[in-house]
């Protein structure tokens, strides 16, 4: 059975699929019927990777860290998604949906933001392709992310303040679907991570993809063996997660591994650990694991990490969770907060918190010397460093 | 005899359905909103349960929704309330809400109830209709319920006959590409209102979304068997309360 391809209704086993009303279903089958066929193109192709190599600085570096090996006595590598343009690996999906969008004669752009990296990412491309930009954030998280709403801004974006429900990153996700369904013809929605209704999950898992072609192919050079041990990545929607992973998937070795934010512990209260709390609903027009009142309200879920602060996970990740193809795990806010100081101290790269979690889990591994370990550092710290502050 | 397919073989035109919140403004106001609405002569109630992250609908529904969920409103809840609505009227009853809550209460469940208190029929937006033939058809009909499915302009005609195939009851005419609660001018669906009409479908169509007053109320009358009104219902009921004479008066005020 394939893992990483969904069915032609979406599903991956009984993930995914399209949940949407009839309002939404033009702009979503207009999609459907046209995403492959046109990112499998050679014209594409070539554009986006051109795009990705002299504007976005890719390949990003497989960075050996002797420090970290050292220390947990294993070989320890990190893929430095962090020094993509913009910060993170957001910008990989961005630059591939809006020339998308182009080749749909789509001429405005809208898009959900949480922390603002996908904001960030999404305005980027939109300046360098001329092309109309409202980013929906909520209120909540306007506030608190401040410096990426002024980036947003300088960029030439509409920043819109999502002000209905908790107003954080679900409901900038709803007010950017019902901008959708107001304006069906003339604009394209970019999500930013595997989540949302087919083909949203495929389409961002084939330009996350990129991330684990790079790491094998880097492997494989510096190693002689393309096939690590570990890739460890941190979880929210799951875009780097499952770019990282991807090319791994039923190798036959390479172990992968999942890591939620557990909040202030997973049985606080404050949690953003889905698959640990979650049971299989229906978020943004996809089936999936979340976390959600047993009578089927969504549950405003907690991190310290703004970008792993989502009640869902990707539906392909709950497929891969439920056929034991990835290990789901969670650490805490502390736990990421510490590994995010001890990176910066031992290596000197500040990382992003939600890429912290995947390293704070490489403490809670037993490791062989032998045993190749590839760490996702999905982004960087800049965006975090009041949090940081606080913490210091 | 379900109660819509009834209604529409004893009337044709001019027909009026209130949607409200289940839950709004007070977590026990449901059984006296549909007693009168019923009293106010409207032909058809619909019911919403609500959810918390309700994507085709526009702020004031969602604030009616996010409102109940505080009230402690759930679907068993509502089952709860309505469990002798029948005794009190025998006007057609539509649950409408997401797919989300019904997942959770069990689809089977959840048909299973409607047939015993008494509802006729049940819109979920967000269902896909490859979904409805794979997983829910055999339920609903064993049920005897009548699955209400949405159209808009951008819906074309073979997807129309589709949808018009898999409906029972009427089919939902969204009068244009909005959330609800919008604000679009009626010209503007003239041409998609007479493609409609001109379909011959086996269903008879109310139009629904951007409904508020007797204007436009009497526009969607000229194209369809009638109207489906909610955020101005729920803007007056936020207003001027739920007392009786308060509804009488916005029903009045729509149609005589």
């Amino acid at each position: 059975m394939n893992h990483t391809k969904p069915d032609k209704y979406g599903y991956y086993g009984e993930f995914g699929g399209a949940f949407v009303p009839e309002m939404l279903y033009p702009n979503i089958k207009e999609l459907q019927e046209n995403y492959e066929q046109i990112i499998q193109s050679d014209s594409f192709q070539e554009e986006f990777k051109s795009l990705l190599r002299d504007y976005v600085g890719r390949p990003t570096p497989l960075f050996f860290s002797k420090n970290l090996s050292a220390q947990f006595g294993a070989k320890i590598y990190l893929k430095r998604e962090d020094l993509n343009h913009t910060g993170a690996h957001k910008i990989n999906n961005a630059i591939g949906q809006v020339l998308l969008a182009k080749r749909l004669n789509k001429n405005r752009i809208i898009a959900e933001t949480g922390a603002g990296q996908h904001g960030v990412a999404t305005a980027t491309a939109c300046a360098l392709m001329n092309i109309d930009c409202t980013i929906f954030m909520g209120e909540i998280d306007i506030d608190r992310q401040k410096p990426n709403v002024e980036r947003m801004r300088i960029l030439g974006a509409k920043v819109v303040a999502a002000t209905s429900g908790s107003k954080t990153l679900k409901d900038a996700t709803n007010e950017a679907i019902r901008e959708w369904i107001n304006n069906p013809v003339d604009t394209h929605y970019i999500i930013g991570s595997v989540v949302g209704p087919h083909p949203y999950p495929d389409l961002v898992t084939q330009f996350q993809s990129i991330i684990s072609e790079e790491i094998k192919m880097q492997l494989n050079e510096q190693t002689g063996n393309e096939r690590p041990d570990y890739v460890i990545a941190c979880l929210g929607g799951g875009s780097n997660a499952i770019g990282a992973f991807y090319h791994f998937i039923d190798n036959g070795k390479t172990k992968l591994i999942a890591v939620e934010a557990g909040g202030e512990g997973v049985y606080s209260g404050k949690t953003a650990a889905t698959i640990a709390l979650g049971k299989i609903g229906i978020i943004h027009g996809s089936k999936t694991y979340l976390i959600q009142t047993d009578d089927g309200q969504i549950v405003e879920p907690h991190s310290i990490s703004a970008g792993l602060d989502y009640p869902g996970i990707g539906p392909i990740h709950s497929f891969l969770h439920d056929t034991g193809k990835v290990e789901v795990v969670n650490v805490t806010d502390q736990e990421a907060l510490d590994a995010a100081f001890h990176l910066s101290k031992v290596d000197g790269i500040i990382p992003a918190l939600e890429s912290a979690h995947a390293l704070a889990h490489l403490n809670k591994m037993t490791l062989k010397t032998s045993d190749v370990v590839v760490i996702n550092l999905s982004g960087r710290g800049d965006k975090d460093m009041l949090t940081y502050q606080k913490f210091m | 005899m379900n109660r819509i397919d009834k209604l529409f073989q004893q009337k044709q035109n001019n027909l009026l359905s209130i949607y409200f919140t289940a839950g709004f403004p007070n977590l026990n106001d449901t059984l006296s909103i549909v007693r009168h609405l019923d009293k106010a002569g409207v032909d058809l109630i619909e019911i919403g349960f609500p959810f918390s992250d309700p994507l085709a609908d526009g702020p004031v529904i969602q604030q009616s929704s996010g409102q109940a969920i505080e009230n402690g409103m759930t679907l068993s809840m509502l089952f709860e309330q309505l469990k002798d609505v029948r005794r009190h009227t025998q006007i057609p009853l539509v649950l409408m809400g997401y797919m989300n809550p019904v997942l959770q209460f069990g689809e089977k469940e959840f048909f299973k109830k409607c047939n015993e208190i008494g509802i006729d029929g049940v819109i979920l937006p967000d269902m896909p209709l490859d979904y409805f033939e794979c997983k829910l058809q055999n339920i609903v009909e064993e049920n005897d319920i009548a699955n209400i499915l949405l159209i808009t302009p951008e819906t074309n005609s073979e997807r129309i006959n589709q949808i018009d195939n898999l409906s029972r009851g009427f089919l939902y005419m969204v009068s244009s590409n909005s959330i609800t609660g919008g604000n679009k001018t009626m010209d503007m669906q003239t041409e998609y209102f007479y493609r409609i009409k001109a379909m011959n479908l086996k269903n008879p169509t109310l139009i629904g979304f951007g409904i508020k007053n007797k204007e436009t109320y009497e526009n969607a009358c000229k194209y369809s068997n009638g109207a489906i009104i909610g955020t101005a219902f729920i803007e007056h009921l936020k207003q001027h309360g739920i007392a009786k004479e308060s509804i009488q008066t916005f029903i009045k005020s729509i149609r005589k």
